[in-house]
């Protein structure tokens, strides 16, 4: 599939016509990305591709542009006009809900002065689509970089949702079972919800390192384990449940101290929580990219016998990875608990475990790039119900195209063939190493 | 890695020795410090006919904090001798019966004293019932594996067998268009795993779990715009009824079970034994396996890796498809958002605990099938034992499964690398 005609393959001073050592221009050096499709425009165009997927399943599944498809040889204009307006329609809604919404802005000029805008709220509803993109991309943040970090040591971390759960159980059971100073009890439960996580991660790099059990099936299964110990746990009054729940399978409230403090005021969700991700992100990039340790994890990734040949222990490496990449999942709990929801219930976990793996690939496993990852896929979750409320368009569509382009990213070749670009250099862009279950 | 595990185990092989011995120990305890210690005054009643059966069986009423103390104590007999070295036979066997009287046990300390009777005959009939699926999820499982394409989007397969199916035998009313129409559908899915696990080497396991997301966003983009509007046209299909086989559907116990189902329960029994007989005894199946094995050496031999794994892998889409097919028009009907509700991950997890062979994944898809019926069951009469733990069971067990606790087990030794030519 790789066939590259071009480069680094020959051994340099092979080719008279060019310099090795000469860099080219800036314009020169994004001419050849697009054409030869570099990993950053082919994410782009996978994005692309997706996108245009899912508007044409808008498109086609709405009634009026199927009428008018029907008329297709008497009005095509139409029928194609009507089908841009169904998608573009749902896109547009999208963008106003996590990003920008003009009517936000035009509320705020009809008041009569700022401060009564500033008090009001007028002011921060221009940014509440931003706050919840944010809100949004917090947990997927956090579970990305799980995902990220393990893929990194060579280990695919299904299991971020069982380690969510792990994480939420503690920080909830930590929010309300005790009492503590205010400043005091938000941090005690973010360490609760990373240790959580690290414990069930822990058990899955152990049973790795000492039985060689593959981590994929052992995080599905304990994905499904730990959804029945939560509903299990929320229960039982002694244990999690509210009480006076009746069986609604939800815990009480955490205590106000535990909560993430708010960053811009009352009227919009953004809280610390976004801050503690970024950080997040920024200590994996340090730790993956600086650190002894990150260099073992990825030595590890990219070869464990070469990783074992030189000295490093190829088992402990994988327990270590599997404890960071289940805290971090935790903590991804803890932000939703902590800063939107307050409390948890059986079905808390979402899809946090499944959106983390797609946040992962797309970012291709480096913190910036899940950061950026989950900033896109947290605004399309922030849009969609708008969307929904808007357009009719069902919220699934925005899990089909996240399916959709992590598909197209996970497939170079493909979308080059689409776009008619060459091979890259050296071998493909993003190629993930496939692994058996044997290894 | 294999090198490494095998270090990993040598270190743990003499504790490994007494993982066995101590699991018998830890269910008899269970049986006698749990069960039989807190069983009621009483019989259990254990039911072998149904109401109205031809030829009835009588009860059997078992005195029930006796005979719980009697299977603790015949477990403990059985950990005793585990911990002796046995013969493989001997070694099954003892699993089976420390797993035989853990039930029995359960169900004297549920039932005893209890005005309800346990039904076996409804127990087994809806443990196959339940199995259908995961089964020939399994199937699918091991006929993709074998050929050494991973596939994990067993789950996606089933939820969109369950929606085609759903769809295409409510707009045209035929039931037999449902299961043509999952089959299909399913096989679509397969594709997708196919040509980009094969054509374009997307890494297995990933492209198994995003295939499963798709599928899902998709059916639940469908549902929502197309069913739930025009719920009377598009998702209200009638089911398929029970069809008694003449003379076999008579015999007591056994009869009720196994010959007195829907079509698709004897669709199992035809794919079981044709995905069973077609892989370990004809030539096809030697091809199959070599090609998961051995890509290299099956290439050298004339057999074309790339074509035989397609052919699998939309072969187990289509098996996949009708085992969705039956979660709609074989059991509830109506179509609902994410139905399949993990039972392909389920079904993954019986091809490993099944080592890879169809006749052991049928048997653990059953294993599990009878954890679920047995859950139902006990918590319509409201047993205080959190039904969580018994819905539990399967991936516990399969966790000690790959953990290697029971038993190596090995996968094809190609699954899941893309085969590219030199």
């Amino acid at each position: 599939m790789s066939e590259s005609p071009s480069a680094p393959a020959a051994p340099p001073g092979s080719t008279p016509d060019r310099k090795p050592e000469e860099k080219p221009s800036f314009s020169r050096a994004i001419l050849d990305a697009v054409i030869e499709g570099n990993s950053v425009v082919v994410t782009i165009l996978a994005i692309l591709v997706a996108i245009v997927l899912g508007g044409l399943l808008i498109a086609f599944t709405t009634q009026s542009v199927l009428h008018a498809w029907g008329d297709f040889f008497s009005s095509p204009g139409n029928a194609i006009a009507q089908a841009w307006d169904a998608a573009s329609g749902a896109y547009v809604a999208i963008f106003e809900g996590s990003i920008f919404n003009p009517h936000t802005v035009s509320a705020l000029f009809q008041q009569k002065s700022m401060s009564i805008a500033l008090h009001d709220g007028t002011v921060s509803s221009v940014f509440y689509p931003l706050s919840e993109t944010c809100v949004q991309a917090t947990p997927l943040i956090l579970a990305g970089l799980s995902v990220a970090v393990a893929f990194r040591a060579g280990l695919f971390n299904i299991g971020a949702s069982s380690q969510w759960i792990g994480g939420a159980i503690l920080a909830t059971w930590l929010g309300y079972g005790v009492n503590l100073p205010i400043v005091i009890h938000v941090v005690v439960c973010v360490i609760g919800g990373f240790v959580g996580g690290a414990v069930l991660g822990y058990v899955v790099g152990l049973l790795k390192a000492r039985t060689g059990a593959h981590e994929v099936i052992v995080t599905i299964m304990a994905n499904y384990i730990m959804q029945y110990l939560l509903a299990y746990l929320l229960g039982k009054p002694k244990l999690l449940e509210k009480p006076g729940a009746n069986g609604n399978l939800i815990s009480p409230n955490i205590a106000s101290n535990a909560h993430l403090p708010l960053l811009f005021g009352t009227h919009l969700r953004i809280n610390a929580g976004f801050l503690l991700a970024l950080a997040c992100a920024a200590g994996v990039w340090w730790l993956m990219n600086r650190s002894t340790l990150g260099f073992e994890f990825r030595t590890v990734g990219a070869n464990p016998n070469a990783a074992r040949s030189s000295g490093m222990s190829v088992t402990r490496t994988w327990v270590l990875v599997m404890l960071i990449a289940g805290g971090l999942a935790g903590l991804a709990a803890s932000t939703v608990i902590q800063g939107t929801d307050f409390s948890l219930n059986f079905q808390s976990y979402g899809t946090y475990g499944i959106d983390a793996i797609t946040v992962a690939l797309l970012g291709r496993s480096k913190p910036g790039g899940v950061v950026l990852a989950a900033l896109l896929y947290g605004a399309l979750h922030a849009g969609a119900p708008l969307m929904q409320a808007s357009t009719g368009v069902p919220v699934d569509i925005v899990q089909v195209i996240q399916a959709l382009i992590v598909m197209f990213v996970a497939a170079p070749p493909l979308v080059r063939a689409i776009f008619r670009l060459r091979a890259a250099r050296a071998g493909g862009t993003g190629q993930v190493l496939s692994k058996g279950w044997n290894s | 890695m294999t090198t490494l595990a095998v270090a990993g185990r040598s270190s743990l092989s003499i504790g490994r020795r007494w993982v066995a011995p101590a699991a018998f120990l830890l269910l008899a305890l269970i049986d006698i410090f749990f069960f039989a210690h807190y069983a009621h005054k009483g019989d259990a009643t254990l039911a072998f006919s149904q109401p109205f059966a031809k030829v009835t069986v009588p009860n059997l009423a078992l005195p029930g904090r006796a005979t719980a103390y009697v299977m603790g104590g015949l477990s403990v007999v059985l950990a005793a001798a585990r911990a002796l070295e046995l013969g493989k036979v001997a070694r099954r066997a003892s699993i089976g019966l420390v797993l035989f009287f853990f039930v029995i046990a359960l169900l004297c300390w549920a039932y005893a004293g209890s005005s309800n009777t346990f039904n076996v005959i409804n127990q087994f009939q809806g443990t196959l019932a339940d199995s259908i699926p995961l089964i020939l999820g399994a199937l699918a499982g091991c006929l993709c594996e074998r050929a050494g394409v991973i596939n994990i989007a067993i789950e996606g397969q089933l939820l969109i067998g369950a929606f085609a199916g759903a769809i295409f035998a409510s707009a045209f009313g035929t039931l037999w268009l449902g299961i043509i129409a999952g089959s299909a559908a399913g096989g679509l899915v397969s594709l997708l795993l196919g040509v980009f696990a094969i054509a374009y080497l997307v890494d297995q396991v990933i492209l198994g779990v995003v295939l499963n997301v798709f599928v899902s966003g998709l059916t639940g983009y469908l549902y929502d715009k197309l069913l739930v509007p025009y719920a009377n046209t598009l998702n209200s299909p009638s089911t398929y009824l029970p069809i008694k086989i003449p003379l076999l559907g008579d015999i007591p116990i056994i009869g009720p079970v196994f010959f007195d189902s829907t079509l698709f329960l004897y669709i199992t029994y035809i794919l079981v034994a044709a995905v069973q007989i077609g892989l370990f005894k004809t030539a096809w199946g030697l091809r199959v396996r070599a090609v998961g094995e051995h890509p290299q050496a099956a290439d050298t031999v004339g057999i074309s890796v790339k074509l035989t794994r397609y052919r699998n892998v939309i072969l187990a889409g289509l098996i996949a498809g009708i085992g969705g097919a039956f979660l709609t028009i074989g059991s509830v009907g109506s179509f609902g958002k994410d139905m399949s509700s993990g039972r392909g991950y389920i079904a993954l997890a019986a091809v490993i605990f099944g080592r890879w062979t169809p006749l052991g994944s049928v048997g653990a898809a059953l294993l599990f099938g009878f954890a679920f019926e047995l859950q139902s069951i006990l918590s319509t009469i409201n047993v205080p034992i959190g039904s969580y733990f018994l819905l539990m069971v399967p991936y516990v067990a399969t966790i000690i499964a790959v953990a290697g606790l029971v038993g190596q087990v090995r996968a094809p030794a190609a699954d899941g690398q893309p085969y590219v030519k030199a």
